[in-house]
C-alpha cells in the first residue's frame, strides 16, 4: 500500500472517483511516477466479497444515495429514485459492466457533420477522431484483456449465444459473434479464464472479467504513488483567486469533513455525480458551478436509447448459464438514415435471472399477461438494445435543492426525454429482435423497456470551442487550466458502442497528456 | 422503490418456513382455523398471526396470487411473501387496505373478495384499486417478496448461484440441442 500524503500536500493529483476513468488514470499517473490521492465514495469489494444473487449484490455495490427523476422517460415512472444502475466501490462501475470493449465507429466521432442537422438535438463533432484515438484504443484493448484482439481468443458461445445466433443468420445477419470481451477466455495476465458462471453484473468472483478494483488500483497503490481513499464523499472543489483548483473538500468514512490540497483534480465520478460535483463547487467567481461558462454542465444527457427484447420458446434456453452478454450482432450499428433515424444500435445477449427479471421485464405490470411470461423463464432468450441517443440541452444533470444526500448536499436530478430520433432507433431494434427470436421458433416475444440507466453520458463534453462545452480535446476544463474531467462524461456524443473501452482509452491518452504537462512544467 | 425493498427483504427473514404447517399441494380459498391462526381449506398452509385478523390475511394471500398468478406455485409461498405486513407497524394500513378492496367487492355485488369464486372477476375488482397506496405496496412488496424467494426460484428451472459448483462450464452452458 501507498504511503498516505498529507491532506496539505499541494503537490498531488487528486482523481475522484476509481472507475474505468478515474481508476485507469490514477493507476497509469501512478505508473509515471505521478503521486495521485484517489477519493472513492464506495468501500473495497474483492472477488471474495463478490455475492451471486442479484438483489443482495445490488445492495452491496449500487449507488443508492438519494436521487430524483423528471422527464418523460418511464425509468422516472418505475424507477424514479433510481435513475441508474451504477456502483459505489473502488473499482466502480468496472465491477459492474458485462466486458463489452468495442472501439467507435470513425463516422461516430463526426456526428455533427456526419448525421447533418437534427432538430432537437444538441449534435456535435468530437475534437478527436478515430485515427487520433487508435494507438490508444491499442494499449486499452492490452490493458482489457479484449477476447478477438491481440492473442486472445473469442469466448464459447452459450445456450442464449446460440439461439441469438441462429436467429440472426436465420434473417441474414452476417457481423455476429461472441463479442469484443474484456473476459478472459483464457489465464492471462494472473487472471483466470471465464469460468460461463453467469452473474457478470455481480462483479466477477473468478476475476476472469477486468476490473479496476483488482488490477489498476492495487498496481497503483504498489507503485508507493498512490494512496486511494475510500469512503470519501466529495464536497466541492476549491479554487484560488486566479481561477485555479487548489484543493477539495470531502466526507471522509466518519462523516468529517476534510481538506485534500491539490495541484490539480480530475473528476471521475460518472455521468450524475461529476456535473453535481462541479455545480455544487459554484461560487462568487463561478456563479453557475465550476467550469460552466457555456452553460453545458450537466447538459446533454446521454444514456444510449436501451431497451431489451425477450423471445419465449417452447424448450429449455437456460439463458442464465453462462456469460451475462455473450454475443453481439453488428449489423445495425452503421449510420443508415434510409432506416428511418440517424446513428445505428449493436445487439447484445442479455441475461437476468428471475428476482431482477420479475422486476425489469414490465415494471409496475401485473396479471396473466406479466406472469405467464415468467412462467417461462426457463425457456427465454434475451438480447439488449445498445444505440446512439442524442444530446438534447434539455436532457440534463441539475442540482435538486430541496433534496438533500447523507451530508446535506443537495442531490441530482437526473432529466430525460426519448428524442423522437431514439424512439424510432428503439421500435426498429425492437422489431429486428423479434424478428430474430420468431426466425428460430419463438412463441412469443417481448419488448422490454430500459432499465435504470448504466451508460451515463455527455454532462461534461468535449468541445473543440470552449462556447460548445466543458473540456477541451485533453479532458481540460475550458475554464479552469488545472481542472480535468476523466470520465464518461465528457463524451461528446454516444456513438453505438458501450461505453468502457472508450473510457479507458481516454483516460490513458489523458494519463499520458498531464504527465507530459507535469514534466514540462506546464500544469 | 429500492428502499422498500430492503425493507420487506428484512421482514422476511424473520419468518421460518417452519411456521407452516404443510407442504401437500395447495389450491383454493383459505379459511380461518381459529382465533389468530389461518390455514387453506385443504391445509396445504397454516400459520400463525401476529397482528392481523386472520380473514385479513388470508384475503391479503389470495390478491397476491391474483396479482402474480403461478398456478405451478403453491400458496404457501405467497404467504411467506406477504407474512411481512402481520406487524403492529403494518397492521392499521393493511387492515384499512383490506376493507377497501372488500367494499369494492360488495360494489361489484359480492360480500366481500373471498368470496368472488372467478379470478376474472377478482381482477377486475383490483384493477379498480390498482392506483391506491395499498395496491402499489403489495404489488410492489411481492417484487421481491415472491421472486426472490430461493425457494421459488427451482419452480421456475432458475438455478441461482453456481459458483459454488465451478460454474457452468462443464456443467452445461451451451447444452442447447434444439437449435
Amino acid at each position: 500500500m501507498a504511503a498516505p500524503f498529507e491532506h496539505s500536500d499541494n503537490g498531488v493529483i487528486v482523481v475522484i472517483g476509481t472507475g474505468a476513468g478515474g481508476g485507469v488514470l490514477a493507476n497509469e499517473l501512478a505508473q509515471r511516477g505521478v503521486s495521485v490521492v484517489a477519493l472513492e465514495a464506495g468501500g473495497r469489494y474483492l472477488p471474495e466479497d463478490y455475492v451471486n444473487d442479484e438483489w443482495e449484490s445490488f445492495g452491496q455495490l449500487a449507488w443508492l444515495d438519494p436521487r430524483t427523476t423528471s422527464g418523460d422517460w418511464r425509468v422516472s415512472r418505475d424507477f424514479s429514485g433510481l435513475p441508474a444502475w451504477i456502483v459505489k466501490a473502488v473499482g466502480g462501475t468496472t465491477t459492474h459492466w458485462a466486458g463489452a470493449s468495442l472501439r467507435f465507429q470513425d463516422h461516430e466521432w463526426k456526428a455533427a457533420t456526419n448525421y447533418g442537422p437534427v432538430e432537437g438535438a444538441n449534435l456535435l463533432d468530437w475534437p478527436i477522431d478515430g485515427a487520433e484515438m487508435a494507438p490508444w484504443y491499442d494499449k486499452a484493448e492490452k490493458k482489457l484483456g479484449v477476447t478477438q484482439t491481440n492473442d486472445m481468443p473469442a469466448l464459447p458461445g452459450c445456450n442464449n449465444y446460440k439461439v441469438f445466433e441462429a436467429g440472426a443468420k436465420s434473417v441474414g445477419y452476417e457481423n455476429v459473434h461472441t463479442g469484443r470481451m474484456a473476459i478472459n477466455s483464457e489465464e492471462s495476465d494472473g487472471r483466470m479464464a471465464c469460468q460461463q458462471t453467469g452473474f457478470c453484473f455481480q462483479g466477477c468472483k473468478w476475476g476472469a472479467k477486468w476490473s479496476a478494483a483488482y488490477t489498476d488500483i492495487p498496481r497503483g497503490e504498489a507503485t508507493g504513488n498512490l494512496e486511494v481513499r475510500e469512503r470519501a464523499h466529495v464536497a466541492r472543489i476549491l479554487h484560488d483567486d486566479a481561477g485555479k483548483v487548489t484543493g477539495v473538500e470531502y466526507f471522509d468514512a466518519d462523516g468529517s469533513l476534510q481538506m485534500q490540497a491539490a495541484r490539480a483534480v480530475c473528476v471521475a465520478g460518472n455521468s450524475i455525480e461529476s456535473p453535481r460535483m462541479l455545480l455544487n463547487s459554484a461560487s462568487s467567481m463561478f456563479p453557475d458551478g465550476l467550469a460552466n461558462a457555456s452553460g453545458q454542465v450537466g447538459r446533454n444527457y446521454m444514456r444510449h436509447l436501451t431497451g431489451s427484447v425477450y423471445g419465449v420458446f417452447d424448450k429449455p434456453v437456460r439463458m442464465w448459464r453462462g456469460t451475462t452478454m455473450a454475443g453481439i450482432i453488428q449489423d445495425e450499428a452503421r449510420h443508415d438514415p434510409a432506416r428511418g433515424f440517424v446513428g445505428g444500435y449493436e445487439l447484445e445477449t442479455l441475461a437476468l435471472g428471475l428476482p431482477f427479471m420479475a422486476a425489469f421485464l414490465d415494471p409496475g405490470s401485473w396479471g396473466r399477461e406479466f406472469t405467464t411470461a415468467l412462467d417461462s423463464y426457463e425457456n427465454m432468450a434475451g438480447m439488449w438494445i445498445v444505440g446512439e441517443d442524442m444530446p438534447q440541452e434539455t436532457n440534463r444533470i441539475t442540482l435538486n435543492e430541496g433534496v438533500k444526500d447523507q451530508f446535506g448536499l443537495p442531490v441530482a436530478d437526473v432529466h430525460y426525454t426519448d428524442h423522437p430520433n431514439d424512439v424510432a432507433m428503439r421500435n426498429h431494434a425492437y422489431g429486428r429482435g423479434a424478428a430474430i427470436y420468431d426466425a428460430v421458433g419463438a412463441t412469443r416475444t417481448l419488448p422490454t423497456p430500459p432499465y435504470p440507466s448504466t451508460h451515463n453520458l455527455g454532462t461534461n463534453r468535449m468541445s473543440e470551442n470552449p462556447r460548445d462545452g466543458v473540456v477541451d480535446k485533453w479532458g481540460r476544463a475550458h475554464d479552469v487550466p488545472n481542472l480535468f474531467v476523466s470520465d464518461g462524461s465528457q463524451f461528446t456524443t454516444g456513438a453505438a458502442e458501450n461505453p468502457t473501452l472508450t473510457i479507458v482509452a481516454l483516460a490513458m491518452r489523458q494519463a499520458d497528456h498531464i504527465a507530459g504537462e507535469l514534466s514540462r512544467g506546464t500544469l | 422503490m429500492m428502499t422498500t425493498t430492503s425493507q420487506q427483504r428484512g421482514q422476511q427473514r424473520g419468518l421460518t418456513r417452519r411456521e407452516l404447517l404443510s407442504r401437500t399441494m395447495a389450491a383454493g380459498a383459505s379459511f380461518v382455523v381459529g382465533s389468530g391462526f389461518v390455514a387453506a381449506n385443504d391445509a396445504a398452509w397454516a400459520t400463525e398471526m401476529n397482528a392481523l385478523k386472520p380473514d385479513s390475511f388470508a384475503t391479503l394471500v389470495q390478491m397476491a396470487r391474483d396479482i402474480y398468478p403461478h398456478d405451478h406455485v403453491a400458496d404457501e409461498y405467497y404467504v411467506v411473501a406477504v407474512k411481512g405486513y402481520d406487524t403492529p407497524d403494518a397492521v392499521d394500513d393493511i387492515e384499512a387496505g383490506i376493507e377497501m378492496l372488500n367494499a369494492a367487492a360488495r360494489d361489484t355485488g359480492f360480500d366481500r373478495y373471498l368470496d368472488i369464486g372467478w379470478e376474472r372477476d377478482r381482477v377486475a375488482v383490483l384493477r379498480g384499486i390498482e392506483d391506491s397506496a395499498f395496491f402499489q405496496r403489495i404489488r410492489g412488496g411481492l417484487v421481491t417478496g415472491l421472486y426472490n424467494q430461493k425457494e421459488v426460484w427451482p419452480l421456475f428451472g432458475y438455478e441461482g448461484e453456481s459458483y459454488s459448483e465451478g460454474g457452468y462450464i462443464n456443467r452445461g452452458f451451451d447444452d442447447i440441442n434444439w437449435l
